[in-house]
């Protein structure tokens, strides 16, 4: 792959479990790198270095308060990838619902073969 | 009206549950014979399933092949691993785009469900990055027919929260 597109780096974000996990504190409210690094275990860098992955990937954003950089969840990252996920549910719907037409057919012949047996 | 669920689990799993208004004979029928698999397994509109071999037997070989007038083609190969009719199908299956993705290993088990069948397909994944690239690239394929539906909802949803 030449380029990577934003929802590339955004699933490629998600699939590490500590940043997930920062996701999850994330969507309980904003916090400061310290405050993040606490509940994981990890040093600050460590932590600074997640938090860059998922700011790459448009998924977090911060703002400048003093010497603090609060993070918080970017909405916008964040619903594109609901919406690829809502894509999948929908080609996989597609294909069930022709299921269920194929499956009415299939019904219809077996009740029609039925009633065309010989008595 | 939306009746199915996909969900992940843990790293590596996907989920996916629906209940279908036939027996489980039938619905174990439409997953493994060639002649019924073609008439729905193609994903948005517009693709076709030219190929379709199904091998429903312990060790034997699956290939699809879709093709659609402006987007090509490409394939998924796979094998049986054990089926119990009319109950249980375990596979594993690639796709070819045209590089082989790495395998999906593809337990669905019917069970007769109020007059019906309720499916669950759980989708075993190597890993973390795996499952994401195949949830990403699944969703490109579903991308070019939900286009359309995407605008649509959007449009439904900014109506509706008044949000920009």
């Amino acid at each position: 792959m030449s380029e990577l597109l934003p929802l590339d780096l955004a699933f490629a974000a998600v699939a590490d479990p500590t940043r997930r996990a920062i996701l999850a504190r994330l969507a309980r409210g904003e916090a400061t790198v310290m405050e993040l690094a606490e509940p994981f275990d990890m040093t600050q860098p460590a932590v600074s270095q997640h938090l860059r992955v998922l700011e790459d990937a448009g998924l977090v954003v911060s703002r400048i308060e003093g010497a603090k950089r609060p993070r918080r969840l970017a909405k916008a990252g964040i619903d594109a990838m609901d919406q690829w996920l809502a894509m999948l549910r929908k080609a996989l719907e597609k294909n069930y619902d022709r299921l269920d037409e194929v499956l009415a057919t299939m019904g219809r012949n077996t009740e029609q073969k039925r009633k065309g047996e010989p008595q | 009206m939306s009746k199915l669920i996909l969900k992940t689990e843990g790293d590596t799993h996907v989920i996916v549950t629906r209940h279908f208004a036939a027996p489980p004979e039938a619905v174990y029928r439409a997953h493994t014979e060639p002649e019924l698999v073609q008439k729905w397994m193609l994903g948005p509109e517009g693709w076709t399933m030219p190929v379709c071999i199904n091998e429903a037997k312990p060790g034997g070989k699956i290939r699809y092949e879709w093709a659609h007038p402006q987007r090509g083609s490409f394939y998924l190969t796979g094998e049986f691993l054990a089926l119990e009719p009319y109950s249980r199908i375990v596979h594993v299956e690639r796709m070819h785009l045209p590089d082989p993705t790495p395998d999906n290993h593809v337990e669905t088990r019917f069970v007769p469900e109020n007059n019906g069948t309720f499916m669950t397909m759980r989708m075993i994944l190597p890993d973390a990055q795996t499952r994401a690239a195949m949830l990403a690239s699944n969703m490109e394929h579903g991308m070019e027919a939900s286009y359309v539906r995407l605008e649509d909802r959007l449009k439904s949803g900014l109506a509706r929260t008044g949000a920009a």
